[in-house]
């Protein structure tokens, strides 16, 4: 009779091994540089959601969101060796997002100005339902619709500025930094931004009833 | 014509919407597949580049050059202009006196 027993999974073997640690920034682009060229889909992964967020806010069409997205990371590959490290790599990261973002506005400002008499007749009533509360998924889809319409009218440094300043709140300083414009030149967009959005919003009423 | 909206209503308004950070099923895969599909750089391509990038520090070094020597140049015209003519007839002179 065969007495010896089966080897036993002992405990150890049992414990899943702990995930490797993160790799640092600044670890991946070193070996990215090195030549590891497949290292750099950890920051594909580790800052998409972040580049998605805000390519959203100027692109519409999923299509072209997912194309700018893309060209954004294919620039950030190329580019990587001037990245000096001085600064979060995030942040350089986020200056050629918004940058490419801005190109993006510029390219397609013919294509995405949509006439207000275009709007169709089942959305007669998207201002009432946007302007008030998002409480359900078709108000807030009624209001995604709307900001969308009329940030599509303003030109793309208006678009820009009102997006940056307004929306997400940032500081003058910082929106400078990341355009690349000077503080005074982002000043002065700013209050012909606001202009422009006014302008836009009394023709949107306009468009409406007449 | 007064706005239906208010552009402070306006900017409340897209402030409220959540941001929308979903990302597309494997889109890190996507990128990868285009960047192992980028052809590389070629030895021409490469060659460019390292000339634009040492045409600017050349042109610096041609600048200064030619403002360290310019005085010079004024302070010895008239030696120069007699060294530049010996120099070039220097061969005339020699196959003159060679021949006589």
């Amino acid at each position: 009779m065969n007495t010896a027993e089966a080897p036993r999974p002992t405990r150890a073997a049992a414990i899943p091994e702990p995930a490797p640690p993160e790799r640092s920034d600044a670890e991946i682009i070193r070996a990215v540089l090195a030549g590891d060229t497949e290292a750099f889909e950890a920051l594909v992964v580790r800052y998409q959601p972040k580049i998605f967020g805000t390519v959203r806010r100027y692109a519409r069409r999923e299509s072209e969101v997912e194309d700018v997205v893309q060209e954004i990371f294919l620039k950030t590959f190329q580019k990587l060796s001037s990245f000096r490290g001085d600064a979060p790599f995030e942040h350089w990261l986020m200056k050629l997002a918004v940058r490419t973002c801005y190109d993006f506005l510029r390219q397609h400002q013919r294509n995405r100005e949509r006439p207000i008499a275009e709007i169709a007749d089942d959305e007669s009533d998207w201002l009432e339902r946007a302007a008030g509360e998002t409480k359900d998924t078709t108000q807030a889809n009624a209001a995604r619709e709307l900001v969308e319409m009329i940030l599509s009218q303003l030109s793309p440094a208006a678009r820009m500025v009102i997006t940056l300043l307004e929306i997400e709140e940032r500081s003058v300083k910082e929106i400078a930094k990341l355009t690349g414009w000077s503080e005074t030149l982002v000043k002065v967009r700013a209050f012909r931004a606001r202009a422009e959005m006014k302008k836009t919003l009394a023709r949107t009423a306009m468009g409406k009833y007449l | 014509m007064k706005p239906l909206i208010s552009p402070e209503e306006f900017v409340k308004l897209a402030r409220s919407l959540p941001r929308e950070e979903r990302v597309p099923y494997a889109f890190e895969k996507r990128i990868m597949a285009h960047l192992r599909e980028a052809p590389g750089m070629d030895a021409v391509t490469l060659w460019a580049h390292a000339l634009w990038r040492a045409a600017a520090p050349c042109l610096g070094i041609m600048i200064i050059a030619a403002a360290v020597c310019w005085p010079l140049i004024f302070q010895q015209g008239a030696d120069n202009d007699v060294d530049l003519e010996s120099a070039v007839l220097a061969p005339t002179q020699l196959a003159f006196d060679l021949s006589r």
